[in-house]
């Protein structure tokens, strides 16, 4: 399987996406320091699409590009949407109780980040690891 | 399903004349799955057992498993199920045994020995589908019994407070640190230190697989509070990955002390306790 689905609805969701997105990491022959950077960013936002998000889904992902191999892990939810995208990615803000870390620590953590956000019309959060 | 009494079957009369084959026939089949994982006589104490309780069902003239007069046929099924669940059989492995019966009874009804005709096959088949499906219910309450037992057992063994010196606590953190995990393992260290009077606590975190914002939250609050209490708290088995990590994410633990190990965080607390290691020859 080069491709999963999971939906994010409980704490339990963001552990599964963990133990999902390491297991790719591994196929990918990321390096232990690279498949703990991409789980600890993929769990940053997983929590974020739960917590902020109100719950969503992740789809996990296994590329081939080349001789180089990757994951992406993208990250939807129909939430209330990023008003501010330049604070939001501010080091220390949150706009809950958290340490505003996540999605800014999130983006240092891998290759590729995209962020697709509107007011009322969710957020898709999108990161990508490569193999070296 | 159907119920009610006067019915124009004698499915009584037949499992009450055919009782000695069809029990034998029972234990026959519904032990082959099994492959020897219970022996013969153990099952066929329990099916006897069963059977006299489904007999005595039967013959009150009710065909509705959820009446009264199967009470004990569903408390022994229940029972046999749970057994099953926690012995590690299959879902399919513990229904059998109920599935079995019906066979038993078509053979001989097939072969003509006792009598019996569709009316009995019928309300037999309907009857032993009904409790079928109670053993399942029965089997799937059972596990879900041994994994809420579990999971509490898991929270209670993964946060041990361990003594490693006087004055020295320690707690091994493995697996995922989640909010109800902290709470617990906070909740220990805080009752250790006041009553071991200890002054220095360790928190390893070796075993965590990955330390994301909300863990290094977790963490740093559990620092605090052991500090607000007059304590020293040190994190320990930071290896190398975890740390290129926790930087990446731009996480600083500030003026906690942290170590790569436990041995050095141990070290450390035992040296602010005044206490030096050296060897029996005097060299370090």
């Amino acid at each position: 399987m080069t491709r999963e689905d999971i939906p994010i609805v409980a704490d339990e969701d963001v552990v599964r996406v963990r133990q999902v997105v390491r297991s790719y990491a591994q196929r990918a022959k990321l390096s232990l320091v690279d498949q703990t950077k991409l789980v600890t960013a993929t769990s940053e936002l997983a929590r974020n699409t739960l917590t902020y998000g109100g719950g969503g889904s992740a789809v996990v992902e296994l590329l081939g590009e080349g001789r180089r191999q990757g994951v992406r892990a993208s990250f939807r939810d129909d939430g209330p949407g990023i008003p501010d995208i330049t604070l939001a990615l501010t080091d220390g803000w949150t706009s809950g109780q958290g340490m505003g870390l996540g999605l800014s620590g999130a983006r240092r953590l891998v290759d590729e980040f995209d962020l697709d956000t509107a007011v009322g019309r969710g957020t898709t959060v999108t990161v990508t690891k490569w193999s070296r | 399903m159907t119920n009610g009494t006067g019915r124009s079957d004698n499915l009584a009369d037949l499992l009450r004349a055919g009782s000695t084959p069809l029990a034998a026939r029972w234990v026959e089949l519904a032990a082959a799955p099994l492959k020897g994982r219970l022996s013969v006589a153990e099952l066929a104490r329990e099916l006897d057992e069963l059977y006299a309780a489904i007999l005595a069902g039967v013959a009150s003239g009710s065909r509705d498993i959820q009446a009264e007069p199967y009470a004990e046929a569903r408390a022994l099924l229940g029972d046999l199920s749970r057994r099953r669940a926690r012995a590690g059989f299959t879902p399919s492995e513990t229904a059998i045994g109920v599935f079995a019966l019906k066979q038993a009874l078509f053979e001989l009804v097939d072969r003509a020995e006792v009598g019996g005709g569709l009316p009995e096959v019928v309300a037999a088949s309907q009857l032993l589908d009904g409790l079928g499906l109670w053993t399942f219910e029965a089997y799937a309450k059972a596990r879900e019994e041994v994994i809420d037992e579990q999971a509490e057992q898991l929270l209670e063994l993964t946060t041990p407070v361990v003594k490693l010196w006087d004055g020295v606590l320690a707690v091994p953190l493995v697996g995922t640190l989640d909010s109800a995990r902290t709470q617990v393992v906070m909740e220990k260290l805080l009752e250790s230190l006041v009553v071991t009077g200890a002054a220095h606590a360790i928190i390893d975190i070796t075993g965590v697989l990955a330390v994301d914002t909300q863990v290094a939250q977790h963490l740093l609050k559990t620092v605090m509070a052991a500090r607000l209490m007059g304590a020293e708290c040190t994190i320990s088995g930071i290896r190398p990955h975890i740390a290129q990590t926790i930087v990446g994410l731009g996480i600083e633990f500030g003026d906690i002390t942290t170590k790569a190990s436990l041995a050095d965080a141990l070290r450390h607390a035992l040296r602010r306790s005044g206490v030096d290691v050296i060897a029996a020859d005097g060299r370090r």
